[in-house]
């Protein structure tokens, strides 16, 4: 679980979902990398990332791990976004009936658990159904 | 290259809970009964699969410990880990060791003593085999992450809830044969559909359990296989790959691309393709893995894995017998051992001594063994010589 430092240094990603944009072949990564996987470029421009999607598919975590005890259970599934970044969240504002393939959701700011190792409160993206 | 046999394997006696076993004396247990198999008893090194004796021990740097406790200072031994896949990598690195010429005799093992810890502990321990900054941060757990493979594969080819149970079963009815197995009994469709959700679709009994044990090998030149006087098994192909460790970074959630891949390499070392294998070992941590291993290996086709266990293909009376040894489900998962127990199970099927679980007149065997969700993933040919 995260110490302060893990957690900050991924602040630009989760809080202003800041993308990588490869400058050669225009493959969008999110989380940002260093090498493009399609081309091999090293060249990145930032970019936001896209925040409508559709879910790919989708589970209901009956047995969470100890942080997620008081959240449990819940529903994460993992969304191709409209420029083509597949994010794993939270799927949230919805009952589990709702849940399917292909449901169209957007990403919105939200707590995602309290007290890491350092008593920090961590926030992140999750989606919610449009 | 040089042809390698493996001259040896063994097993600790029983696997599940242990706690009256320490690692160092279940592996240990494993690794004299090899050398007992194999008939020596002077080893050249040692390679050691192991996930997390870290999180699950609060023991690293095992490799000497083990050497050290097994009475084989001062020869090289290291400790290798790719998550679940540890002791197939380990077994692929005695295989190159040997091969190479660079050593005779090598010990490759694999160890995990999970039962230590609590179940939570056990829980995010496993779960560091997933990207934690981008599926564990958002609550995901690993049966989370073969449910999300399994509601998508069951989309996109219909694949249905009760053929993944059939998995479970067929796996248990194998593993009720194997007197080292965790739960050496069977269970039925309605048992698991009925079992409490972990996360959907995927119920308790669709996973495999937390579990202590250790596996061994002694992989030697061919030549001096041949003077024993057992059945010599040589490993003809060898094949490691990698993918995404993160699900959602992966062109097709149903496919496993590191398994294709390890499997490409190993049929083409060994020169042989899938209509050729008579038995399987296979990595079914959970009931959807077992479905969506065979298509990757090319056992069945795109999206059928679902349908040939329905059709009995996978059972030990079937046209392609998977997992007869109970498989990860039901004789159980310490995980960095699993990669090495399957090439001991396959061993013994190949020289005819699998007993009651024997697939009959088995020459030809295949092992896979994968990390995380597919991350990596190894896979060994082995064929029984005359
Ligand atoms: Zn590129």
């Amino acid at each position: 679980m995260p110490t302060p430092a893990k957690y900050w240094r991924e602040i630009p990603q989760r809080y202003r979902l800041e993308a990588a944009k490869c400058q050669a072949c225009g493959q969008v990564y999110f989380p940002p990398r260093q090498v493009c996987a399609l081309c091999g470029s090293r060249k990145f421009s930032p970019t936001r990332l896209a925040e409508r999607g559709k879910l790919l598919t989708y589970t209901i975590i009956r047995v969470p791990p100890h942080q997620f005890t008081d959240l449990a259970p819940y529903a994460v599934g993992i969304a191709e976004l409209e420029d083509g970044v597949r994010l794993t969240s939270q799927i949230v504002d919805c009952s589990f009936d709702e849940l399917r393939v292909g449901l169209p959701v957007k990403l919105e700011f939200r707590k995602i658990y309290e007290e890491g190792q350092a008593g920090i409160i961590c926030y992140g993206y999750k989606f919610v159904p449009e | 290259m040089r042809e390698v046999a493996i001259l040896g394997v063994g097993l600790n006696k029983k696997w599940g809970e242990l706690w009256d076993k320490s690692l160092r004396q279940i592996f240990v247990e494993a690794a004299l009964a090899a050398l007992d198999d194999a008939g020596v008893d002077k080893l050249d090194s040692m390679y050691i699969g192991s996930m997390s004796s870290g999180l699950f021990v609060g023991q690293e740097h095992i490799s000497s410990l083990l050497a050290d406790y097994l009475g084989h200072t001062p020869i090289p031994a290291t400790r290798i880990e790719t998550a679940c896949a540890s002791g197939g990598a380990a077994v692929r690195l005695g295989f190159i060791e040997v091969a190479s010429g660079m050593s005779d005799v090598v010990l490759v093992g694999g160890v995990e003593k999970m039962t230590d810890v609590t179940g939570s502990e056990a829980t995010y321990a496993l779960g560091t085999a997933a990207d934690q900054e981008y599926e564990g941060y958002h609550g995901l757990t690993f049966p989370g992450l073969y449910a999300l493979i399994a509601r998508a594969h069951m989309e996109k080819y219909g694949t249905t809830r009760e053929q993944l149970a059939l998995v479970a079963v067929k796996n248990h009815r194998h593993g009720a044969m194997n007197p080292v197995a965790q739960f050496p009994f069977e269970i039925t469709v309605e048992g698991v559909l009925n079992s409490v959700l972990v996360a959907d679709p995927l119920r308790i009994l669709d996973c495999s359990p937390i579990t202590d044990g250790a596996a061994a090998a002694i992989l030697c030149p061919v030549e001096m296989a041949r003077s024993l006087g057992k059945p010599v098994v040589k490993i003809i192909g060898s094949g490691q790959a990698t993918d995404s460790i993160a699900l959602a970074q992966r062109k097709d959630i149903t496919w496993l691309e590191a398994t294709y891949q390890a499997a490409k390499q190993a049929y083409q070392m060994a020169d042989k393709t899938p209509a050729d294998i008579d038995v399987l070992e296979v990595h079914d941590c959970f009931t959807i893995a077992e479905i969506c291993v065979l298509e990757a290996l090319g056992m069945v086709d795109k999206g059928e894995g679902g349908r040939a266990t329905e059709a009995g293909w996978t059972s030990l009376e079937g046209k392609m017998p998977v997992n007869p040894s109970g498989g990860l489900k039901a004789k159980g998962h310490p995980v960095g051992a699993t990669g090495v127990a399957q090439i001991v199970e396959i061993v013994r099927q190949l020289r005819g001594e699998a007993g009651q679980r024997q697939v009959k007149g088995a020459r030809l065997g295949l092992t896979q063994n994968m990390g995380g969700t597919g991350g990596s993933s190894v896979v060994h040919i082995l064929a029984r010589e005359d």
